[in-house]
C-alpha cells in the first residue's frame, strides 16, 4: 500500500482531553510544513465511551483514517484502550501507554473483568512499549486534567521536531491559566 | 500569502459560508453536522446564526432569507432532511433569489445515528444539484461553488457531507469575504406562490433546469479526472476517493465526482473507455453504479463492496488487490466500553423508577436513549425524534386503553420542542389517557450543549425569551402537569404511579440541569461508610460510572461524583455519607 505518511492513534476514554492533544500535535505538524489530516468521531462516544483520534502526516495525506496494522505510534491514555487498539499497530510500531485504569461499565457492574497485566501482554506480543504513570505526573504538574499533555511530552521524544515547535503549539493551544501547568506536564512526560 | 490552517470539514464549510457573503444561517443540531452552524455563529455581526426548533423551521427560515435576496444556509444530519424535505421539494420549483445551500451530513457506519440513509436519493428525487467534497479544502471551495451554482441556475443546492469529511481536519487556505449588495425585494407570485396554476409552469422549468445541469455536469471542474495505469479506472466521490487513492495510488486512473447529482454521461463513457476494468467505489447505496449500468457502461461495484458502513483503504486494497495487512492481536477479549449516562445525569433516576415499575417506555432520541442500556434497560422503543409522544398515543389506542396505566413516553426538552409538542396536541385532541414525561435538563445534551427555545438563551448565549413548558403543555389542553426533581427517587416514583392511574392525559416534567453544564452546582462527592456497606450492590442498579464495588464494598470515584445523592437513596443500610 502507498504509505509514506506517519500514522499516530490517540486512544482514550471520553473526557480525557484527546481533543487538546490533537490540537497541539496538529499545530506542530502544520508548522513543520506537512500535509496533515486529523480525524475523530464525536457523538455517542463522548459519554464515557472509547474515543479515538487518527493523526496522519507526510508530504501528501489521502485517507484520514488509520486501519489495522497501520499505526506507527499508538498513544493510549488508558491501559485497556491500549489492549483494544493493539491490532492497529504496525509490526514495527510503538505503544506509549498511560498506566491509569478506568474501568468501563461492564467491569463496574461485574459483567466482565478488567484484563490483568495488559502491559506485559502487549510487550509479549512483540510490540515496542513505553509506559508511564501520566496521572501521577499530571498531578505533580498541578492538575489531573493534564494527562493529555504529559502524553504529548512522551510522544515528542518519538516524533522529534524542535522543542521550540512544541512550545509554540503548547502556548498557542493552552488556555492562559493552564499554560504553566501544561508546560510542566509536557516536560515531565518528556523526561519520563 | 493566504493563511494555512487545520480545519474540521464542518468548520471549513462555515468558513465557506463566511467567504460567500452568507448572512443568514438557521439550523437544528445533529451529529455530524452541528459544528457548521456553531462555527458560523463565530462570525457574529456579519452572519445571523440561530438554532431553530427543528429542521423544517430552519429550512423555511433559510428559504425565506433567500427570497429576501440574502445568501442563506441550513445544515442538518441526514435524518434532519427527512424533516426538512417538505419545504425543499417545493423550493426546488420556486428556485432562489439569494443563493441557498443546505448541507446534509450522512453517517455511514452509524457512529451516532438511528439509521444509515443515503441522502443522495433526496437530490435525485427533489431534482436538486448536490456537491460532495472529499476533504476540508474542498469543503470550503465547494461551499463557495455551491452559492455560485445556486444563483446561476436559480436552484437550492445540496452539499453532501459524511462523518469522516465533517469530522476530519485538513489543511485549508482562508480567503476574503465576498461583498454582496442585497437586491431590492420584488414580488414575483408566479415564481413563489406554488398553487397548481403556477406550480405546473414551474415544473416545466425544473425539468429544463435539470437538462441544463446535466450539460454542466459534463464540463464542471467539480468533476475531475486523473490519468493512470490503463488496467484499472475508478469512479468515486467524497471520502471513498481518499480511501481509493491511498489503497491504489497510481495503479489506477480516477474520475472523482464533485457534482454527484446530476451525474455526467459522456464524461463517464469517455473515462470508462480508457480502462480495461472500471470500479465504482461509493459508500452506501449503488447510485453512481446504477447510473453507469443504465448507460450501458460495465462497472464493478456492489458485487465487491458492501452497502453497509464506512469504507477504508484496507477494504479497497483487499477487495481489488487481494492484499491484506498484517497485524498482531491482544491475546484475550477486551471488555467493551459503551457510552453511559454521566455521573449526576438527571435522566438516571427517572429510568431507575420506570424500570422498577416495569412500565412500557416509548423512548425518543437524546442522551436519555442510554436509558435503554443495562443496568437500567428501561426503554421499549426508539424510532425518530418526537415518536415517543405520538407513538404512545398510538400504542394506547392500539391496546384499546388496556395499557394506559402501564405505558409512558419519555422525551428530552430539545426533542419536545423539535417535534414532541405536535404529538401532545394529538393526545389532547384525540383523547388517550397517556402519560408523557419531559426530561428537562435545560439543554440539548446529546449533540454537545446547544441552547433551546425553552432555556432562555440563544446560540450566542445571550438572553432570549424562553418557552414555559408548563404553560405550553396546559395551553394545548392537558390539565395535569407536575414538575418534579428527578434526583428525588421517592417523589419521582410516587408521582409516576399516581399519574399512570389518572383517567386523563398527564405530563410530568422532570427538571434538573445537565451535570456537564458549566454552571451546574456540583456538591462534594459522596463517600461510602465501609462498616455500614453490606456489599448488596443495590447502588449498582443505577449504572453510575462513579460507583464500583471493590473488595465486596461499594466505592465512589471522587473525581467523577458530583454529589447528586441518587445512590444513597437506594441504600438500605445508610452507607453513603454526603461529602463536605
Ligand atoms: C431529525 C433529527 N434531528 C436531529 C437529530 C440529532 N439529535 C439526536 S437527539 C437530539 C436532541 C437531544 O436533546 P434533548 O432532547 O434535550 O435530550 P438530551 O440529549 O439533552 O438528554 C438531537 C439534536 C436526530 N436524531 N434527528
Amino acid at each position: 500500500m502507498m504509505n509514506n505518511t506517519t500514522s499516530v492513534i490517540f486512544a482514550g476514554v471520553g473526557g480525557q482531553g484527546t481533543l487538546l492533544a490533537s490540537r497541539i500535535i496538529g499545530r506542530v505538524l502544520l508548522d513543520g510544513g506537512f500535509d496533515v489530516k486529523l480525524s475523530e468521531v464525536h457523538g455517542m462516544s463522548q459519554r464515557g465511551g472509547s474515543v479515538v483520534t487518527y493523526v496522519k502526516y507526510g508530504e501528501k495525506v489521502y485517507s484520514p483514517v488509520i486501519d489495522k496494522g497501520e499505526a506507527d505510534y499508538i498513544v493510549a491514555f488508558e491501559q485497556m484502550e491500549a489492549a483494544r487498539w493493539l491490532n492497529y499497530l504496525k509490526p514495527e510500531g510503538k505503544m506509549l501507554i498511560n498506566t491509569q485504569k478506568l474501568p468501563p461499565m461492564p467491569v463496574i457492574t461485574g459483567a466482565a473483568e478488567y484484563n490483568a497485566d495488559i502491559i506485559g501482554k502487549i510487550a509479549a506480543s512483540g510490540a515496542a512499549v513505553k509506559s508511564l504513570n501520566a496521572l501521577e505526573l499530571a498531578e505533580r504538574a498541578g492538575s489531573a486534567r493534564a494527562v493529555n499533555v504529559v502524553m504529548m511530552g512522551a510522544l515528542s521524544n518519538e516524533l522529534g521536531f524542535g522543542g521550540e515547535m512544541w512550545e509554540a503549539a503548547l502556548s498557542g493551544c493552552s488556555p492562559a491559566k493552564a499554560l504553566d501547568i501544561n508546560r510542566k506536564a509536557f516536560k515531565l512526560g518528556k523526561e519520563a | 500569502m493566504p493563511q494555512k490552517t487545520l480545519m474540521l470539514g464542518n468548520h471549513a464549510v462555515a468558513r465557506g459560508l463566511y467567504e460567500s457573503g452568507v448572512t443568514v444561517v438557521s439550523s437544528y443540531p445533529g451529529t455530524p453536522s452541528t459544528e457548521i452552524t456553531a462555527a458560523a455563529a463565530k462570525y457574529k455581526g456579519e452572519i445571523h446564526a440561530e438554532w431553530a426548533p427543528n429542521e423544517k423551521v430552519a429550512a423555511e427560515t433559510a428559504i425565506g432569507a433567500s427570497i429576501a435576496g440574502a445568501r442563506a444556509f441550513t445544515g442538518m444530519k441526514h435524518v434532519g432532511f427527512n424533516v426538512a424535505a417538505d419545504p425543499f421539494f417545493t423550493a426546488s420549483y420556486t428556485g432562489v433569489t439569494g443563493g441557498l445551500v443546505a448541507a446534509i451530513a450522512d453517517d455511514p457506519g452509524m457512529h451516532s445515528s438511528q439509521n444509515e440513509q443515503d441522502s443522495r436519493n433526496y437530490a435525485i428525487a427533489a431534482k436538486l444539484p448536490m456537491l460532495e467534497p472529499s476533504d476540508s479544502r474542498e469543503c470550503l471551495e465547494f461551499t463557495k461553488a455551491a452559492y455560485a451554482l445556486s444563483e446561476e441556475y436559480d436552484v437550492p443546492v445540496l452539499l453532501r457531507l459524511t462523518t469522516r469529511i465533517s469530522h476530519s481536519q485538513g489543511v485549508v487556505e482562508e480567503g476574503e469575504r465576498a461583498r454582496r449588495e442585497l437586491p431590492d425585494y420584488q414580488k414575483n407570485a408566479a415564481k413563489y406562490v406554488m398553487m397548481p396554476g403556477f406550480a405546473k409552469l414551474r415544473r416545466v422549468e425544473v425539468l429544463e433546469r435539470e437538462r441544463r445541469l446535466r450539460e454542466y455536469a459534463e464540463t464542471t471542474p467539480l468533476n475531475s479526472e486523473e490519468d493512470g495505469c490503463p488496467e484499472m479506472g475508478v469512479i468515486t466521490s467524497g471520502a471513498a476517493y481518499q480511501y481509493a487513492k491511498e489503497a491504489l495510488g497510481d495503479k489506477a486512473g480516477y474520475l472523482k465526482l464533485g457534482l454527484i447529482n446530476p451525474l455526467p454521461t459522456e464524461l463517464i463513457r469517455r473515462f470508462a473507455a480508457k480502462y480495461k476494468k472500471v470500479y465504482v467505489i461509493e459508500e452506501l447505496d449503488p447510485i453512481i453504479e446504477r447510473h453507469c449500468k443504465a448507460l450501458g457502461v460495465g462497472v464493478i461495484g456492489k458485487e465487491l463492496f458492501p452497502e453497509i458502513g464506512e469504507f477504508s483503504q484496507s477494504l479497497i486494497a483487499e477487495k481489488i488487490l487481494g492484499e491484506t495487512v498484517e497485524s498482531r492481536a491482544f491475546p484475550e477479549a477486551v471488555p467493551s466500553r459503551p457510552p453511559v449516562l454521566c455521573a449526576g445525569c438527571s435522566h438516571r433516576g427517572v429510568f431507575y423508577v420506570l424500570g422498577k415499575l416495569g412500565v412500557m417506555v416509548n423512548g425518543d432520541i437524546g442522551c436519555y436513549t442510554l436509558g435503554a442500556t443495562p443496568p437500567l434497560s428501561a426503554m421499549d422503543t426508539t424510532v425518530c425524534m418526537g415518536a415517543s409522544v405520538s407513538g404512545l398515543h398510538g400504542f394506547n389506542k392500539g391496546r384499546a386503553g388496556g395499557y394506559e396505566s402501564k405505558a409512558v413516553a419519555v422525551i428530552g426538552d430539545s426533542t419536545f420542542m423539535h417535534s414532541g409538542i405536535t404529538g401532545l396536541i394529538n393526545i389532547a385532541y384525540n383523547q388517550s389517557n397517556s402519560l408523557v414525561i419531559i426530561l428537562d435538563n435545560t439543554i440539548t445534551g446529546m449533540t454537545g450543549h446547544q441552547n433551546t427555545p425553552a432555556n432562555g438563551l440563544d446560540i450566542y448565549g445571550e438572553p432570549a425569551p424562553a418557552v414555559n413548558l408548563e404553560e405550553l403543555v396546559k395551553s394545548v389542553g392537558i390539565k395535569r402537569v407536575t414538575v418534579i426533581d428527578p434526583y428525588d427517587l421517592a417523589e419521582t416514583e410516587l408521582v409516576v404511579k399516581q399519574e399512570l392511574e389518572v383517567k386523563e392525559p398527564s405530563v410530568i416534567i422532570t427538571r434538573r440541569p445537565c451535570a456537564l453544564l458549566k454552571n451546574y452546582q456540583k456538591k462534594p462527592p459522596v463517600s461510602v461508610i465501609p462498616e455500614r456497606c453490606a456489599g448488596c450492590k443495590a447502588c449498582m442498579k443505577i449504572g453510575c460510572p462513579a460507583i464500583s464495588v471493590s473488595g465486596g464494598k461499594a466505592a465512589v470515584n471522587r473525581t467523577l461524583c458530583v454529589g447528586c445523592g441518587v445512590c444513597g437513596q437506594l441504600c438500605k443500610f445508610n452507607a453513603f455519607a454526603e461529602g463536605e
